[in-house]
């Protein structure tokens, strides 16, 4: 059958941050009219597949071509010129101009974008500065850009993850129509159900090769596991029964939450979490959930209500005087915690040394001890050890919460830690907190993926405009559920997903 | 003490080395070799002795700045700092007093400087670069006021500064030599294998995840202004003591070359890389360039334009060999 060129084709593609080799050996062809999965565990190659394709890196060897046409980016406007836009995790906006200005400093007509706004359902003032705005619209407003350049091939990198349901549905609406025109998608997610309903066809990496292009239907999700960890495969599962026992009822609370508000969305929260207890906390974006964490940890200072330790008040306005009561923070955003230019070892060994008291002499013994120990147990890939700048999103999330078990703490504050990484590590995180709990201690986690709670949690409770509104334990706590209280509805009215006015507040004040 | 105790690492002690320090151990045995090519005297005690006795003060500034550097910040004060020690010392021993209480009040003087940029900059979050060029500019104002009125009269170098400025022991060697080799060693030791020096690389690097960690940054900065603040008063003593007298003009020779020196051995400006080992090539470098380019009788303006090329060399060197490494840094903004 003779077929047209294909609109990408990647050949054989390799590139090496020093010693470290990203992609091996990557081969990828997108049709006309298709939407293509790009999948892989975290340190696949999968980002530096994204930054080739998208101009921001040169390949070290390989081609690439074009409908048909073999093409050299040596900047991201050469890739669109060639007709391929990308729409990351991260809106590429810059914070302190109008949306309108920062669509005319990208070139794009606004004429262009207005049937996207609408087709999008984003009623947005343009004129309204970008860091007013919540992340999830700028990421929509990111992907209307890219489209009113009405580009051959639309790469989207991550670009569902932590986004509202009603918002996520409408960019799918909007892949389909974009395949409909005989353009094509190139889509990465770490979502196998989305990938299942909406891709076409999936290429997985591993290790930096193409190890399966498959066309999906249903059951893929299995193959794609599969492909994604090679003979890991055999461990990701992770039944429920593998769980540590449970929190002992009735045990004395280990943290106590009164009544806190903090922030400008914390409207009044009290919670509970026992010694050996895993918390799970849920919400749509922008319900508070951040600055509870961050009230929590000691970083944001709470307008009223009390956090108690063991029973005792904890006070101050830095993270220290919450670490000293044993309450420690892996946040949300990776870029909050890692030393990119310092070594793996700085790096977990930091909270050694946070206190003056141990400002003086170094013992190499007893820290090479807790960071080997850390790196064995979180199984830290230590081929980059010497700047954690060139390890993977998986591996840079296992530097944050490594940290805490070289530093010490009585109750972790988890923040969406499996965010943005791949299946494998992600088993292996649940995995810790679980045995973390088994050992005693607590852990209050906040996730993205709800799935998670039943996997990870004893309990959980949800979130809804600032304050708790439905609290269940983890055996009942199903996706329908949760997303039930998550949007607030009453217990018959399980309509479909609503964008709330809060959804549409913005997420900061600055 | 295990204080030989160096990092236990695979490899030979050569293949730790970076090859940018190598690099920079290249540039620098190519300037001595052409320097002695220039003139056949540069190899003579006499001149070795010079050549170091101007590089010890110099070292002991960019080893202030590249502390500062490694957090993030700079101090333009550290040469105004100096002078202002080298006239407390002038004056209170030519009014009297011992060398030691003269020698203490100076230290007593930087210590207030870097107590006050270092709280200024880290609790109050006044930006480096602008409080330390304020400091300089009033430690400028006191002292033109204060030689007509308090710190009048004639100044007078205790004998031991004297001593410390230009004597020498083992033949050529500078006693200033010694003085910057002992704090020298401090300040690698300090960055490399205390819990200050972690801190102080930390906090460079990124700010937020220090203080998520726990580390109070405006303790790390306070202590990186007063460690500098020392530094310049010890590097202030040392030349006044070469110089035998103190003007206003004493040390600002000094100011641009100790940021160079330490961005020529490979510190960032934006703070969390780097070292004190590479910032000691880089003030020897600047050193043996300018005694040679004084040696050719070269004109000052072109001797500025040769440093400033060197300069801008290294830094496209550094950045092209650090945009290599992976990921850019996404600016925290």
């Amino acid at each position: 059958m003779a077929q047209p060129p294909d609109l990408l084709e990647v050949r054989d593609v390799a590139k090496s941050y020093g010693a470290v080799r990203a992609l091996v050996s990557a081969d990828l062809t997108v049709s006309p009219g298709e939407i293509h999965a790009l999948l892989g565990a975290n340190g696949a190659g999968k980002s530096t597949l994204v930054k080739i394709l998208s101009g921001a890196l040169r390949p070290d060897s390989g081609t690439i071509a074009v409908a048909g046409r073999e093409v050299r980016f040596s900047s991201p406007v050469d890739a669109r010129r060639a007709g391929i836009a990308p729409v990351f995790q991260d809106p590429a906006l810059v914070p302190h101009l109008s949306v309108a200005d920062n669509f005319t400093l990208t070139g794009t007509d606004r004429a262009a974008v207005r049937p996207w706004l609408d087709r999008l359902e984003l009623d947005v003032d343009l004129a309204e500065r970008v860091n007013a705005l919540p992340l999830a619209l700028l990421r929509m407003l990111d992907l209307a850009r890219a489209l009113a350049h009405d580009p051959q091939l639309l790469l989207l990198d991550e670009m569902t993850a932590a986004l509202p349901s009603d918002y996520a549905d409408r960019v799918f609406a909007v892949m389909r129509e974009w395949r409909d025109r005989g353009r094509s998608v190139l889509f990465i997610s770490h979502r196998l159900t989305e990938v299942r309903e909406i891709c076409d066809r999936a290429t997985v990496l591993r290790d930096g090769r193409a190890v399966d292009t498959h066309r999906t239907a249903e059951g893929s999700e299995a193959r794609i596991v599969g492909a994604m960890l090679g003979e890991r495969a055999a461990r990701v599962d992770l039944p429920m029964a593998e769980r540590g026992p449970a929190a002992v009822p009735g045990a004395r609370p280990r943290l106590e939450v009164e009544e806190l508000v903090a922030g400008r969305r914390l409207k009044g929260v009290s919670l509970s979490v026992a010694p050996g207890e895993v918390l799970g906390v849920v919400s749509l974006e922008g319900q508070g959930e951040d600055d509870l964490f961050l009230a929590l940890a000691g970083d944001l200072r709470p307008k009223s209500g009390r956090v108690l330790v063991e029973g005792t008040p904890v006070r101050g306005r830095h993270p220290i005087q919450a670490i000293r009561r044993g309450i420690t923070l892996v946040p949300s955003d990776r870029q909050h915690a890692v030393l990119p230019q310092r070594s793996i070892r700085e790096n977990l060994a930091l909270p050694l040394y946070s206190s003056m008291r141990s400002w003086g002499w170094i013992s190499d013994r007893a820290e090479r001890r807790a960071v080997d120990k850390a790196v064995e147990e979180l199984e830290i890939d230590m081929r980059a050890a010497g700047q954690a700048k060139q390890l993977s999103g998986g591996n840079q999330q296992k530097l944050t919460i490594g940290r805490w078990l070289v530093g010490g703490y009585d109750v972790m504050l988890c923040f969406d830690p499996t965010r943005g990484i791949d299946v494998g590590t992600k088993h292996q995180i649940y995995r810790l907190l679980r045995q973390q709990a088994a050992e005693g201690r607590s852990v209050l986690m906040f996730t993205s993926e709800l799935r998670e709670v039943r996997i990870v949690c004893d309990r959980v409770v949800v979130l809804h405009d600032g304050r708790i509104v439905a609290e269940m334990p983890a055996a009942e706590a199903d996706e329908e559920r949760l997303l039930h209280a998550m949007h607030d509805l009453g217990p018959h009215d399980l309509g479909p997903h609503e964008l709330g006015p809060h959804d549409l507040e913005p997420r900061e004040a600055s | 003490m295990t204080v030989l105790d160096a990092p236990r690492q695979q490899g030979s002690p050569l293949r730790r080395i970076p090859a940018a320090m190598l690099a920079l151990l290249g540039v620098l045995l190519a300037l001595i070799l052409a320097n002695g090519l220039v003139d056949t005297g540069f190899f003579s005690l006499g001149q070795l002795r010079n050549t170091l006795l101007i590089a010890a003060p110099l070292a002991l500034f960019a080893g202030a700045q590249t502390l500062c550097m490694l957090t993030g910040g700079i101090d333009l004060s550290v040469t105004m700092t100096a002078t202002a020690v080298a006239y407390v010392v002038g004056s209170r021993a030519a009014s009297g007093d011992s060398a030691f209480t003269a020698i203490a009040l100076g230290f007593l003087v930087a210590l207030v400087i870097g107590l006050v940029n270092g709280l200024a900059i880290g609790v109050f979050g006044v930006n480096p670069l602008i409080m330390t060029l304020g400091m300089a500019a009033i430690i400028t104002g006191v002292l033109t006021v204060g030689s007509q009125s308090f710190l009048g009269g004639a100044t007078r170098m205790p004998q031991i500064v004297l001593d410390l400025g230009r004597g020498t022991f083992l033949g050529p060697l500078p006693w200033n030599l010694l003085v910057w080799a002992v704090l020298g060693v401090g300040l690698v030791l300090l960055l490399r294998r205390t819990g200050l020096g972690r801190l102080v690389y930390a906090v460079g690097d990124n700010r937020r995840a220090a203080r998520l960690a726990g580390v109070q940054v405006w303790r790390v900065e306070t202590a990186v202004y007063v460690i500098a603040a020392l530094l310049a008063a010890v590097a202030g003593i040392l030349v006044g003591g070469r110089s035998g007298a103190v003007d206003l003009q004493l040390t600002a020779s000094y100011l641009l070359p100790s940021v160079a020196a330490a961005v020529i051995g490979g510190t960032s400006i934006l703070g969390g890389a780097g070292g004190y080992g590479g910032t000691v090539l880089g003030a020897l470098i600047l050193t043996v360039l300018d005694t040679m380019l004084t040696r050719l009788a070269v004109d000052e303006s072109l001797r500025q334009l040769v440093a400033g090329a060197i300069l801008l060399a290294l830094a496209w060197v550094y950045v092209s060999s650090t945009r290599r490494g992976a990921t850019r840094r996404r600016s925290s903004a």
